[in-house]
């Protein structure tokens, strides 16, 4: 049964954990949304952009109603919940409906704050929070002419220039003496002034609201030094306080906004805030990308995967006002134990700061040109020393000659930090999917769709990209050509969706041909064998011949076949039987292989069946991408120097991995002395005895790719021999990529990862369990056959020789 | 024209090929995932290999040798590799396949 997700708030924060959540698991939840506003999800940081008319009310919704139809989601907008029983778990609407939840997700908001002075409720005062209030002011810029904006921080300063575009005369009235003072510091605040006025701003600094006045609706606003001014319409922009008042009355702990731990939790189980509301480590944050972050960290966590804790956000600001580019980021005053790199261009009005503390690069502002902000946020975030910064980054843009900045990006690099996107994701998406607009960008990655500071960015990396960098990116490696996917895509994918069959994989995971082809049938194949096993059923039309037949397909058409010899142990009774076959059949050729096995060559492809039921011995799997062999040398029984029984654990070992498979041919070898007469030094598993243990070989090959394997461990005993190979068996298994024998994986993957997964003791049990579960499904395929009269007519037999007849 | 009943649709499984002798013609029986049958010389242009133990993949067939892509409609393989196998039309009525002795197509 799903589980009931509820949430409450329909912004940014509550809907992107949604979204999250759907990418980790689709199908866990019953997820229902409740939002005071009667719109679906829609982008507040552009809401000062549709007040200045660079874009409409439709073009900021984040997710249509569609979307929600289409995940499945109940949305009850313009719906408050009043009311959280957390005994019963169940919360209650201001319509009387009742929900019960599993889980329950808050993500509240904030409000704007209104000054508590008198005639703050005259009609004509409003503050600029949603698109209500959007809609508002656009109203009033209609009749009335001369605005008033509380608050010069940055929402006042784009409510602001909104309204001066809406050709209202602005004044815009600060408490402090200078302008976003929270971002900035005095110089560059200094210069964002100068700046505005040029634009029609008047300022108002060091004044402090006593009342709004009016007669019937407002008419000015008086100051506490005596002074007022006219307004017909004032904006108040001072500030948001979190949403707490749900929370509070439903008993969880709140501060100044809902108290959440490191995994986004509230005191209360199965309740969580995330976004402005809440409050972590005594931090509230008004800014998108925290707010992605945390819905991140919470999605995990709510789908019972806690990874990663949230830490807290570094975050940078940008001033959404047409002709005005300011950033700033993290530690950006000069103080106490702080040093700073400026340059100050008074002439062209360019200003950048970078702010350094024991070396490192804790902050910046850039006034002018923020091109670098981005650059500097990450060198911030990951706290980069001072030698990091070229001083060429802050040479003024007009300098000539700068490099384009996106071309010295790190892969790593975050373009868009609101949503996480990296320069490499950007251009992986470009590459794979030949896009060609910003537009596109930002459905293929996100990029750039929340407050599209970034977008400069993003244009300036795709004209970049289109040119000759675009090969750089195609490197994805797919399954075949039939997909655009990886292997790691498609497993992720066949689990989450749980896909059953090829067809279904292909047909669910939009396949470009109907049917695949040589690649990817016998691949996911594999893969759903490996995921499922005993559920899944091979498709035989989807094997390679070998593995249908279960015998070697030769030049000729003709086929050889192996009977399994544990260990390359014979008895006299079993060539007797296998000379007694190739006499019968007149097997034209009889000859040992590489792997200590009898091999009878030349077979005919309808005499298998019947062969293999007159040897009565199991196959020896010479054809299959599975344990072949287990080669051995005489061991301590026989040979002079030998230290242990190889040819005991060689049995043993083939015995109990036999008919395993795996993403390609596995060979072994157990030797007994470091004279390794059974090769062992370059097999997939290869075991060495050595004097109280052995030494276990991985990775080593004899074939096109020779290559010496890798010593793994030294074990004491034969069980833990079996233990280390069964679990790096069954890791090979599930991390390679179909064909890829174990050489290239170690070198893909690397040792010490595998060591690390290997040794983890949790990890190897579980490993060893799924093996077991994977071993006992297996029966051995000879024998299916020989009693299996319809299969050996559907595979083995022709239809005969015929006759033509004339026709008119 | 020659035509031979080779055998019923039943004994084609989807597919998967079938092999059939007619005089010293050796030929490739396909019954596509759609039920259209297809019959190809049996040898591929390459090697020679087994069409009939190729994996099919629409209206195309694997190679077994060393995997070559051969059109069954007009026997071509595909590129990069180059050839042509011979291609006869295959017909069935009220359940059973019959193949035309005439090659189709050059």
């Amino acid at each position: 049964m799903k589980r009931k997700l509820v949430l409450v708030g329909n912004g940014m924060a509550g809907v992107r954990c949604i979204e999250e959540i759907l990418k980790l698991n689709r199908e866990a939840f019953e997820i229902t949304i409740f939002g005071s506003e009667p719109h679906p999800n829609y982008n507040r940081i552009l809401l000062s952009k549709v007040l200045q008319g660079d874009t409409s009310i439709d073009e900021i919704t984040l997710n249509s109603w569609e979307w929600y139809e289409q995940n499945g989601i109940r949305l009850f907008a313009g719906e408050t919940v009043t009311d959280i029983d957390h005994e019963e778990q169940l919360v209650r609407t201001d319509r009387g409906r009742v929900v019960e939840y599993d889980e329950l997700i808050l993500a509240t908001g904030s409000n704007p704050f209104i000054l508590p002075v008198p005639g703050a409720d005259l009609p004509g005062v409003t503050a600029f929070r949603d698109i209500q209030d959007c809609e508002r002011m656009i109203e009033y810029a209609k009749t009335y002419k001369k605005a008033a904006v509380i608050g010069g921080g940055l929402l006042g300063l784009e409510a602001a220039r909104g309204l001066l575009n809406l050709g209202m005369d602005v004044d815009v009235i600060h408490i402090f003496d200078y302008l976003m003072e929270r971002q900035l510091d005095p110089t560059a605040s200094k210069l964002l002034q100068r700046e505005l006025e040029k634009q029609g701003m008047n300022f108002l600094l060091r004044k402090e609201t006593a009342e709004l006045f009016g007669n019937g609706r407002v008419e000015g606003v008086r100051f506490k030094d005596g002074t007022s001014i006219a307004a017909d319409l004032v904006v108040m922009a001072v500030g948001i306080r979190p949403n707490v008042d749900l929370a509070r009355r439903s008993g969880i702990a709140v501060n100044r906004g809902i108290i959440v731990n490191d995994y986004l939790e509230t005191n209360v189980p199965h309740i969580y805030a995330v976004g402005e509301c809440a409050e972590h480590r005594g931090v509230v944050y008004g800014l998108v990308a925290p707010l992605y972050e945390q819905g991140k960290v919470l999605a995990q966590v709510i789908c019972g995967r806690k990874g990663k804790s949230y830490e807290g956000s570094v975050v940078s600001t940008q001033l959404k006002v047409s002709g005005v580019d300011v950033f700033s980021a993290g530690e950006f005053m000069d103080g106490e134990g702080t040093e700073s790199i400026k340059l100050y261009d008074e002439a062209r009005s360019v200003y950048k700061k970078v702010v350094v503390r024991e070396g490192k690069i804790v902050g910046a502002v850039l006034f002018g040109d923020t091109s670098e902000g981005r650059k500097l946020l990450d060198m911030i975030q990951r706290g980069d020393s001072l030698e990091a910064l070229s001083l060429s980054l802050l040479a003024p843009a007009s300098s000539g000659g700068k490099e384009s900045l996106v071309a010295t990006m790190a892969d790593t690099d975050v373009v868009c930090g609101c949503n996480g996107v990296t320069k490499g994701a950007i251009c992986q998406a470009i590459a794979e999917h030949g896009l060609k607009t910003v537009a596109e960008v930002r459905d293929y990655t996100n990029a750039s769709r929340s407050c599209g500071g970034c977008k400069g960015l993003v244009a300036e990396l795709l004209e970049h990209m289109l040119g000759e960098e675009v090969n750089r990116y195609t490197v994805k490696e797919t399954i075949c050509g039939c997909t655009n996917l990886s292997r790691e895509e498609v497993i992720a994918a066949i689990k989450e969706k749980r896909l059953m069959t090829v067809k279904e994989v292909m047909s669910v995971l939009g396949w470009k041909k109907e049917e695949g082809c040589s690649k990817c049938r016998p691949a996911l194949n594999y893969y759903l064998g490996m995921l499922y096993p005993g559920e899944y059923d091979e498709e035989v039309e989807s094997l390679f011949v070998n593995e249908r037949l279960h015998a070697n397909i030769q030049a000729d058409g003709t086929y050889s076949v192996v009977p399994r010899m544990y260990g390359g142990v014979t008895t006299a009774e079993q060539l007797r039987k296998i000379a007694d076959v190739a006499e019968k059949y007149n097997v034209p050729m009889i000859k040992l292989t590489g792997g200590q096995r009898i091999d009878l060559l030349g077979v005919k492809k309808e005499d298998l069946p019947r062969i293999w039921a007159d040897l009565g011995m199991p196959s020896g799997y010479a054809y299959a991408k599975a344990l072949r062999t287990v080669k051995t040398c005489v061991g301590k029984q026989f040979c002079r120097f030998g230290t242990q029984d190889s040819t005991g654990l060689g049995i043993r070992m083939e015995q109990t991995f036999e008919r395993l498979k795996t993403p390609h041919k596995v060979k072994m070898a157990v030797s007994a002395c470091p004279r390794n007469c059974a090769e062992s030094g370059i097999k997939d598993v290869g075991v060495v005895g050595v004097e109280g243990g052995w030494e276990i070989y991985v990775g080593g090959n004899g074939g096109t790719h020779l290559r010496a394997a890798d010593l793994l461990c030294t074990v004491k005993t034969e069980e833990e021999v079996m233990e280390m190979t069964g679990a790096f068996l069954q890791y090979y298994r599930e991390s390679a990529h179909y064909l890829e024998r174990t050489s290239k994986w170690v070198e893909r993957v690397g040792l010490e990862h595998i060591r690390e997964v290997l040794f983890d003791v949790e990890m190897r049990r579980a490993l060893l369990e799924r093996l077991h579960k994977a071993l006992s499904a297996t029966k051995d395929p000879w024998r299916e056959i020989v009693e299996n009269e319809r299969l050996q007519q559907t595979l083995f037999c022709d239809l005969g020789d015929k006759e033509p007849v004339p026709v008119e | 024209m020659m035509r031979v009943k080779v055998g019923t649709i039943e004994q084609l499984p989807k597919r998967l090929g079938k092999c059939v002798h007619i005089g010293v013609l050796e030929l490739a029986l396909f019954r596509t995932q759609d039920d259209r049958v297809y019959a190809v010389e049996n040898r591929c242009p390459h090697k020679g290999g087994d069409l009939s133990q190729g994996i099919v993949s629409g209206e195309y067939v694997f190679c077994p040798l060393h995997d070559w892509k051969i059109c069954l409609r007009d026997g071509q393989a595909q590129a990069p590799d180059e050839g042509c196998v011979k291609t006869y039309r295959a017909t069935v009525e009220d359940g059973c396949v019959y193949v035309e002795l005439q090659e189709t197509g050059e």
